[in-house]
């Protein structure tokens, strides 16, 4: 299997139509899982309290909000270089997915941080660099929405995406640079013995497995519908010529 | 490539508006804070060094969409790419010339509009240096940003949330500069790395800002 085949939209098509209802399905059974699990057979935690399962939503959806962009940077890479259709729509299908795990992460951190630091915001490193991030995928899809020539559109998205990646990491180290923060450091990292106490882990892990199999069901998804839309305005512009010379 | 860049300097100066305009912005934008913020020196002087460099990166962002949209439209654009210079040295010119125009007497009349904010005596120079560094990256970000934008009508708002995020580490590192010149601290780390994104961005945005030229004028 090489990602080259799929760039044939309709083999792509083909495909994915049968995964996508499984992924839906085994992502949302997860979550339900992974969310009750966490939500009440977990203990409180020992100086947060209750607070701390904010965790389930927040860790994962800033995991994604970062790691959508990342994927959107292969695949607009992958277009420029090699003109894989599919990948420059599957770029932007990924983003208004990444732009609300973005404002889901602060919008539960803001909560979190409420009950925790007593603040709805402060202007931490991490919580900026978000919020950049966010008017990053804010400019994204602003400028795909702005530009009528589909192809022309996806190479110029391409090219913002690659800048704006170089900017945005700039943006994070400028940003511990400029200030000292609240939030604790990462949550995962896999050199660490233990990330979490193993009672949090486990359905946390959940949660995390299941955002991504719904991350990429989502994302499958909006690739074929944008495949469909592609495909409904070349027949309408052929219907078109086709009326004219008549 | 340098014709490239007298002709522009000499539309900025001739043809009314781009080179008095920034400036008069600059002024307008830092005379509004203390209406907004109250007339206390004391608050003034503490915030002075990031209003500056705020209302010198919104000064730069006024003029952006000229560098490319007027020679896009009249058809001159199509004709410096296929002129024998790469078009990379003309977004190179084109940055530079707006930088000329914006950047060097925003630098310049920085420290008079820091007077009226009762800037601690000991930033002034950092902050004309500061500026100095860091305008040029400014413009040259923002001919990318321009050059992004170029083939779509009434850009100018898409123009500033496209290129506002990328000024982002610029703004840090400029006026934490001035804020540490304030507080008597040294500033060589923030100038050597305002100086490094300014090296870095000369060097290779005219490559992203050509190719993206390129798309939009095929």
């Amino acid at each position: 299997m090489s990602i080259w085949e799929y760039a044939n939209p309709k083999k792509f098509t083909a495909t994915v139509t049968p995964i996508i209802p499984w992924a839906f399905g085994i992502g949302l059974g997860l979550l339900v899982v992974g969310l009750i699990w966490g939500f009440f057979f977990t203990p409180a935690e020992n100086r947060q309290g209750e607070s701390v399962k904010i965790i389930y939503l927040h860790v994962p959806s800033a995991f994604l909000a970062i790691n959508a962009w990342v994927m959107m940077l292969v695949a607009s890479l992958i277009w420029v270089i090699r003109r894989h259709h599919v990948s420059a729509l599957a770029a932007k299908a990924a983003a208004p997915v990444g732009m609300v795990m973005t404002v889901i992460a602060l919008a539960t951190g803001a909560l979190w941080g409420q009950a925790t630091w007593g603040t709805w915001w402060v202007w931490d490193p991490r919580l900026t660099s978000f919020l950049i991030l966010f008017l990053f995928y804010l400019g994204y899809l602003a400028l795909w929405e702005a530009i009528p020539d589909p192809d022309t559109a996806a190479d110029l998205t391409a090219i913002m995406c690659i800048v704006g990646s170089v900017f945005a990491f700039l943006s994070r180290y400028a940003a511990i640079y400029w200030a000292q923060g609240l939030h604790q450091d990462a949550s995962l990292s896999l050199d660490a013995e233990e990330n979490v106490s193993d009672v949090f882990w486990q359905p946390l892990v959940l949660c995390l497995v299941a955002f991504g199999v719904l991350f990429v069901a989502l994302v499958l998804l909006r690739t074929r519908t944008e495949i469909a839309k592609r495909r409904t305005l070349a027949l309408q512009a052929r219907q078109r010529r086709a009326e004219v010379r008549v | 490539m340098k014709a490239v860049f007298v002709r522009d300097l000499r539309l900025a100066f001739r043809a009314g508006g781009g080179f008095g305009l920034a400036l008069a912005f600059f002024l307008i934008v830092v005379i509004l804070v203390p209406f907004g913020v109250g007339p206390e020196t004391a608050v003034l002087r503490r915030i002075a060094p990031g209003i500056l460099w705020v209302a010198a990166l919104l000064a730069c962002l006024l003029s952006l969409d000229r560098i490319f949209a007027l020679d896009f439209e009249d058809g001159s654009l199509p004709l410096l790419a296929t002129a024998p210079v790469p078009l990379e040295g003309v977004v190179l010119a084109k940055a530079a010339a707006h930088w000329v125009v914006t950047g060097v007497p925003l630098a310049c009349a920085a420290p008079a509009l820091a007077f009226l904010l009762n800037m601690e005596g000991g930033a002034y120079l950092t902050l004309v240096m500061s500026l100095a560094i860091g305008t040029p990256a400014l413009s040259m970000i923002g001919a990318f940003g321009a050059a992004l934008t170029v083939g779509i009508k009434r850009g100018g708002l898409l123009l500033s949330l496209l290129v506002l995020p990328l000024y982002v580490p610029v703004l840090i590192f400029g006026a934490s500069a001035v804020r540490r010149a304030a507080d008597g601290l040294s500033v060589a780390t923030p100038l050597l790395i305002l100086g490094a994104i300014t090296l870095v961005v000369v060097a290779v945005m005219p490559l992203a800002a050509a190719a993206v030229l390129r798309i939009n004028l095929r």
